[in-house]
């Protein structure tokens, strides 16, 4: 079995993070599993760039993993970054035209002149990149052909003479590793004869998944981490002939959003944290009318402006509560890319069938992480749509009529006998603004209850690792994978943990989680954000006081690892004894 | 159908307006003109922000939607971009058109969606009682203003014509005929039409007298193509022109986006399996 982590760094804007994606590319063609994280530049150009790969031949990749196997460092600045993450006994593939390493005996380390390759024996400086793959692809045995076929398709519309340049760079790097470098390590990437992986991010998976539920109008405004959203369905929705609109801001791209949704489509948008703050005052509206949508909030680290291009899980409150009165709505945590693709068609799914307005989080980290996923089977996935008035229901119309489980048939324009108006005015049944208290407790309980229909649903929570834990781990949205890596790794050093990850966020799955932590004495919480967002909500919610709740909460920036979860773990079975 | 009368075109909800408002002339000739129309109620949506304006959807037979202050000109653009074939009529007060909802006018001109919008405009708010708006004149004095206000008026026609929305018009709810026929022409536009509506509040701002000799119509000669006309109309002082002051069909935001899903499809609708290949 080979599970190795390769890590890149170099200058911004010279091509680091492409060279890991072409890397990445080619190892998920071998049928490998890939999980990758990168960390951006803050500027347009320059600064520093880094892509971390993990490439394994296991059935599932759960995390980034912890330190390098091997770092391909472009430049001093990435060496000192990242040498101390390598492992001892890793190894460093460096550019020794632009720097030489401390001398110490703790990794192993192969010195290519990519530069001087690229410019003495191509004549093209940016071709480094090439020259690197090559040597990457001699060193750890991934066919140099698969390089040169995602070139082909990648740049083959540059022109053949560009094409052949890249050709001769991946040659001239086999070429040197093959007469200057000793290999001295034993690490091999192994094709596993697997089906080839979709290597998607988050984000594109997300946009798949939307494009499967039946997305037909999207609306947004540009804002990092969530304009790939934008951009993806900006060239594929077209296609499919639904429309999509940028909006002149966040309070805009719901209002089309709610307009699309009342005429009868399915509708969403996405956005970050600071248009999520836009939009809720017509959150409210949503709810208060009843009508279905999707809103994507990708997470970054706030408040305000924040730092745009890292991630934190700090929208939570917001996200449950935003908004003034109490408008209900479905909230869930999407926690990898595989369930990216899933839980849309399932956020659609909810809004359609409760016909409610469901925001769905996600975050910097996962918006951008790439993985390898099986591509979906699209002929097999259940589809839902809101309920429509009957013929019996038509002959004497009332948009909001309570019925046995809250959900009143929506009638769409365009429908005889249909009419109604909406308004986020309190309302009766039929629709028509009502100022009296006791309607407005009936039509508000109504509206709350309807939701919670959501909580019978069998996806809500996941379990991991042992069914009676000694020490529970209960993290949100995309920490599941670390989570589930450390619960493995504890419990093969003897441990009993277990791991309850809800997909559900609000209505809260109190039943789902009280149910589960029957007889366990501690839940370690492990978020990012300041103040504990989820664990706050999660003791409100436990019908037994003496569970002791650990919260491991810290601001935005870097997910928490694996270790680190492992031992507050660990800490936490201390204290049984 | 059988063609409805105005009186049809109405539901039996009563309006909460004050007798004597403006906005029941409004009704009225929005009536009129469904009727003349000929409009099929269930493919028309009126959508409305909030105020005493926003108030009207319910009084008309037909799909309604009462929204947010401020916002109904997203949501209309929603609705009609979900459903090219319906008819959307958007309306509202100037304090929701021109203040809180003030930044989506321009955005309505650059798309221009075949969606009519009637502002029903009467200088003040009228829900919030009586406060001043961005039409009201300079030195207003109300409740949030005791002294007067400071800030001069903004010119709704001028606006609409800077940012270039394709059809710009005014009436008067108290010329009924020629507010019905500047509905009509505005439902015949292909393209966005603002109609900024004057519409006394009679409770908090009653201009029913000062108003009528201010008014008059735009000359018969006035070339509705002629821009730079337009302006020079709209910006008079001596007069309240009304009618129609700048009309220009381009092409409707509903049919641009047709045409990119088709320039988008090429051969055909792809299938998302086809979409999945991009990424293996
Ligand atoms: C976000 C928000 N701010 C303030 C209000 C209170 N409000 C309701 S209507 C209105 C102004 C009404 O004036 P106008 O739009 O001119 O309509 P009119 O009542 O005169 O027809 C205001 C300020 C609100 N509903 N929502
Ligand atoms: S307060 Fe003014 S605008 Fe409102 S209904 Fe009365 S007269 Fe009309």
């Amino acid at each position: 079995m080979s599970d190795i982590v390769f890590r890149f760094g170099g200058e911004g804007g010279e091509g680091v993070i492409s060279t890991g994606e072409l890397f990445t590319t080619a190892c998920a063609r071998s049928g490998l599993e890939i999980y990758t994280f990168r960390s951006y530049p803050a500027e347009i150009k320059g600064g520093h760039a880094m892509i971390q790969v993990r490439v394994a031949d296991v059935n599932i990749l759960l995390s980034r993993g912890g330190t390098a196997d091997v770092l391909v460092a472009f430049n001093k600045e990435a060496y000192d970054r990242h040498y101390k993450e390598l492992r001892d006994g890793g190894v460093l593939v460096y550019d020794n035209t632009d720097f030489l390493p401390d001398e110490d005996t703790r990794t192993i380390k192969y010195p290519i002149p990519f530069n001087k390759i690229a410019m003495e024996d191509i004549g093209i400086r940016l071709t480094k990149n090439m020259v690197a793959l090559g040597a990457l692809s001699e060193l750890f045995g991934i066919p140099q052909d698969k390089f040169k076929e995602i070139c082909r398709e990648k740049f083959g519309k540059k022109g053949e003479a560009v094409l052949q340049k890249n050709f001769l760079a991946i040659e001239a790097g086999v070429k040197y590793v093959q007469q200057n470098v000793k290999k001295a390590d034993s690490l091999r990437v192994q094709p596993s004869g697997r089906q080839p992986r979709l290597v998607l991010s988050g984000n594109e998976a997300l946009s798949l998944g939307a494009l499967a539920a039946g997305l037909n109008v999207y609306a947004g405004y540009p804002i990092t981490p969530a304009s790939t959203i934008l951009e993806f369905l900006a060239r594929e929705l077209p296609k499919t002939g639904g429309s999509l609109i940028q909006t002149e801001d966040e309070i805009a791209a719901l209002g089309v959003v709610c307009g699309a949704s009342f005429a009868g489509k399915k509708a969403m948008t996405a956005t970050s944290g600071p248009g999520l703050s836009l939009m809720v005052e017509m959150l409210g509206l949503a709810a208060m009318t009843e009508l279905p949508l999707v809103i994507v909030d990708a997470q970054r680290a706030g408040p305000s402006t924040g730092m745009p291009t890292k991630t934190e899980q700090s929208d939570l409150m917001m996200a449950i509560h935003g908004g003034h009165g109490e408008a209900p709505r479905i909230v869930l945590g999407l926690t990898s890319v595989e369930d990216c693709f899933y839980g849309m068609i399932r956020a659609f799914n909810m809004a359609e069938y409760y016909q409610t307005p469901v925001i769905v989080l996600t975050d910097q980290a996962l918006a951008q992480r790439e993985a390898s996923i099986v591509k979906p089977d699209t002929s097999h996935l259940e589809i839902l749509t809101r309920r429509l008035p009957t013929a019996a229901d038509l002959a004497d119309y009332q948009r909001y009529k309570i019925t046995p489980d809250n959900i009143s048939p929506m009638a769409i324009p365009g429908m005889p006998d249909g009419f109604y108006s909406a308004t986020g005015i309190e309302h009766t049944e039929a629709g028509g603004l009502n100022y009296e208290p006791a309607n407005h407790g009936k039509m508000i309980e109504k509206r709350w209850k309807k939701i919670e229909g959501v909580l019978k649903q069998p996806w809500i929570t996941k379990n991991y690792g042992t069914p009676n834990p000694e020490v529970a781990i209960i993290g949100w949205g995309s920490e599941e994978g670390v989570i589930r890596e450390a619960v493995e790794n504890g419990n093969k050093e003897g441990m009993k943990l277990g791991a309850m990850h809800p997909k559900i966020l609000w209505p809260f799955p109190t039943e789902a989680i009280n149910t589960y932590l029957k007889g366990v004495k501690r839940v370690v919480v492990p978020e990012l954000n300041y103040s504990g967002q989820f664990a706050k909500i999660l003791k409100q919610n436990l019908q037994d006081r003496n569970i002791d709740v650990i919260s491991m909460a810290k601001p935005g920036g870097i997910p928490w690892s694996p270790a680190e979860v492992l031992a507050q773990a660990k800490e936490a079975s201390k204290h049984y004894v | 159908m059988s063609k409805m009368t105005a009186v049809q075109y109405k539901t039996k909800i009563e309006p909460v307006w004050c007798p004597g408002c403006g906005d029941f002339g409004v009704l009225n000739a929005l009536c009129n003109a469904l009727s003349v129309k000929e409009v099929d109620p269930k493919n028309m949506v009126f959508v409305s922000g909030i105020g005493c304006s926003g108030r009207l959807p319910p009084y008309v037979q037909s799909y309604g939607f009462h929204t947010v202050h401020g916002r109904v000109l997203p949501i209309a653009t929603g609705i009609k971009v979900g459903n090219p074939d319906l008819t959307v009529i958007a309306v509202g007060g100037d304090g929701d058109a021109f203040a809180i909802g003030g930044g989506h006018i321009p955005h309505m001109a650059r798309r221009n969606p075949s969606i009519v919008y009637i502002v029903m405009d009467n200088g003040t708010y009228g829900l919030t009682k009586g406060q001043a708006s961005p039409t009201g004149p300079l030195g207003m004095k109300t409740g949030a203003s005791p002294y007067g206000t400071v800030e001069p008026p903004l010119n709704p026609i001028a606006m609409a014509l800077a940012y270039d929305a394709s059809f710009v018009a005014r009436g008067y709810s108290g010329k009924n005929k020629e507010l019905e026929a500047l509905i009509v022409r505005a439902m015949n536009h292909r393209g966005f039409s603002i109609i900024d509506v004057i519409s006394p509040c009679i409770t908090f701002y009653n201009t029913y007298k000062e108003l009528p000799p201010q008014l008059a119509a735009i000359p018969a000669d006035h070339d509705v193509k002629d821009r730079a006309k337009a302006f020079e109309l709209a910006l008079r002082d001596d007069k309240i022109h009304l009618g129609v002051f700048y009309e220009n069909e381009r092409p409707a935001f509903e049919d641009r986006l047709k045409e990119t899903a088709d320039k988008a499809r090429g051969a055909g609708a792809p299938k998302l399996d086809e979409i999945f290949l991009e990424f293996a």
